[in-house]
């Protein structure tokens, strides 16, 4: 006990994707009881279970010969990190002390003078969200035609001609999803040529309702009580046009959720987390990040799980390292 | 699903909205929708909670096709919060149980 009167317990997850519920599989079934603060609902990727909640058939995740639903998926590994005891917590949290070991986290009231729980490690699995445009008019059309999430939204656009913004596997995802509904769906990259990887490219090229528009990129979203059309500028000659779409999808790539650590770990200039080479470990004795929250390369499933594992395996040595636990 | 929260339908939703004597909270919704497995569990507490100040009810947006258009639903989960009749509130997507209590609470009690 400590003079807060609370428990200091041996692991806190931070974050609950594919890297933290396997963190949370491995350390709870290494007898270490970790409690999983999971975050809370919302409609974007940074919410329980992280980006496979906002997806539909996760083709390349080892184990599933025909595919899985992303949150089918999620709902498992949940289900599996609480089958050796894993502790869920469905709140947010709010901030970190990193002054330890042991470590303090809150939940709600982020000015509370003590801490809502402590640790000896901290396993930081915060994962990453969708970046928005930034266009003024974004908040008061999310919801009204402007979406971050094809698999809500789609069906709400039957026959219609949309729009996805983007040119990795996410916007290509979404708009090979949208055809199901969209009569027409219109990819805008700033580019000419895709970041998606071949497969997922091949799959929209050969899809005859989508169409690219090549070097444009959005300038500003039109409507008032529902979205009416995009501007897009061309980047190459600077013109401007209008497409007449009643549906903008926003996949533009990810930020990393790390705001919550600002000024007590180490990022990189994109805001990622530095950990050391070939291991989960920050500079910070019994804080250890996996996921990707400190993954700007890879960013699969498969790797945030792998990462997970590495997390929970350096924290239990840490652990019986330091003598606790 | 708590006993007290009802199913709406294209057919009984206009009879039941407009006789209810509470505010009702309807839950626009539909089974392929991740973000609406994720507060389901909330709005079961929220309607256990706040049983005789609110009622809430879900629409499930494949089958109500109807009421969804009517009220140009284009996001799921949406709630819209009925007062006499009429929508007094809407909250496009999911958000935590704290949020949400205090944003149905804005015209609900």
């Amino acid at each position: 006990m400590t003079s807060s009167g609370q428990d200091i317990r041996n692991v806190i997850i931070v974050g609950s994707g594919p890297a933290g519920l396997t963190a949370a599989i491995y350390s709870a079934r290494a007898n270490l009881a970790p409690l999983v603060i999971e975050g809370e609902p919302s409609s974007t990727s940074d919410q329980p279970g992280g980006q496979l909640m906002l997806t539909t058939d996760v083709e390349n995740y080892p184990g599933f010969p025909d595919g899985v639903m992303g949150p089918e998926l999620m709902v498992k590994f949940r289900e599996q990190a609480q089958r050796f005891g894993a502790e869920m917590l469905t709140e947010k949290v709010t901030r970190v002390d990193f002054s330890g070991p042991p470590h303090g986290v809150w939940v709600g009231d982020p000015t509370a003078p003590e801490p809502t729980h402590r640790a000896w490690a901290v396993i930081v699995s915060t994962g990453a969200q969708s970046l928005m445009l930034g266009l003024e008019a974004e908040e008061k059309l999310i919801g009204h035609g402007l979406s971050t999430c094809a698999t809500c939204d789609g069906f709400f656009f039957r026959d219609q001609h949309i729009a996805v913004v983007g040119g990795g596997d996410s916007a290509m995802e979404e708009a090979t999803f949208l055809t199901r509904f969209a009569s027409k769906v219109t990819v805008i990259h700033r580019r000419d040529e895709l970041r998606a990887s071949k497969i997922m490219q091949d799959r929209a090229f050969a899809n005859d309702r989508i169409e690219f528009l090549w070097n444009n990129m959005v300038t500003d979203i039109q409507g008032e009580e529902k979205l009416t059309g995009v501007e897009v500028q061309d980047t190459v000659t600077g013109e401007t046009s209008l497409l007449d779409v009643t549906g903008l999808f926003i996949a533009i790539g990810h930020r990393p959720n790390t705001d919550l650590f600002e000024g007590q770990l180490k990022r990189k200039e994109n805001g990622y987390l530095v950990t050391e080479p070939d291991s989960s470990c920050t500079e910070i004795e019994g804080v250890f990040a996996c996921g990707d929250v400190q993954d700007d390369y890879y960013r699969q499933a498969v790797t945030a799980a792998g990462s997970g594992c590495m997390a929970a395996i350096d924290a239990e040595r840490w652990l019986e390292s330091a003598g606790h636990g | 699903m708590a006993e007290s929260i009802t199913t709406l339908t294209n057919e009984t939703f206009d009879e039941v909205i407009g006789s209810a004597e509470l505010p009702v909270v309807v839950d626009f919704w539909a089974e392929w929708c991740g973000p609406c497995k994720m507060i389901a569990p909330i709005l079961d507490e929220i309607a256990v909670e706040k049983a005789g100040v609110i009622s809430v009810a879900k629409l499930n947006v494949d089958d109500a096709q109807d009421v969804a258009l009517r009220y140009q639903v284009m996001s799921i989960p949406t709630l819209i919060v009925f007062k006499d009749g009429e929508p007094a509130k809407r909250i496009v997507g999911a958000k935590g149980k704290q949020q949400l209590l205090q944003e149905i609470g804005e015209v609900a009690f």
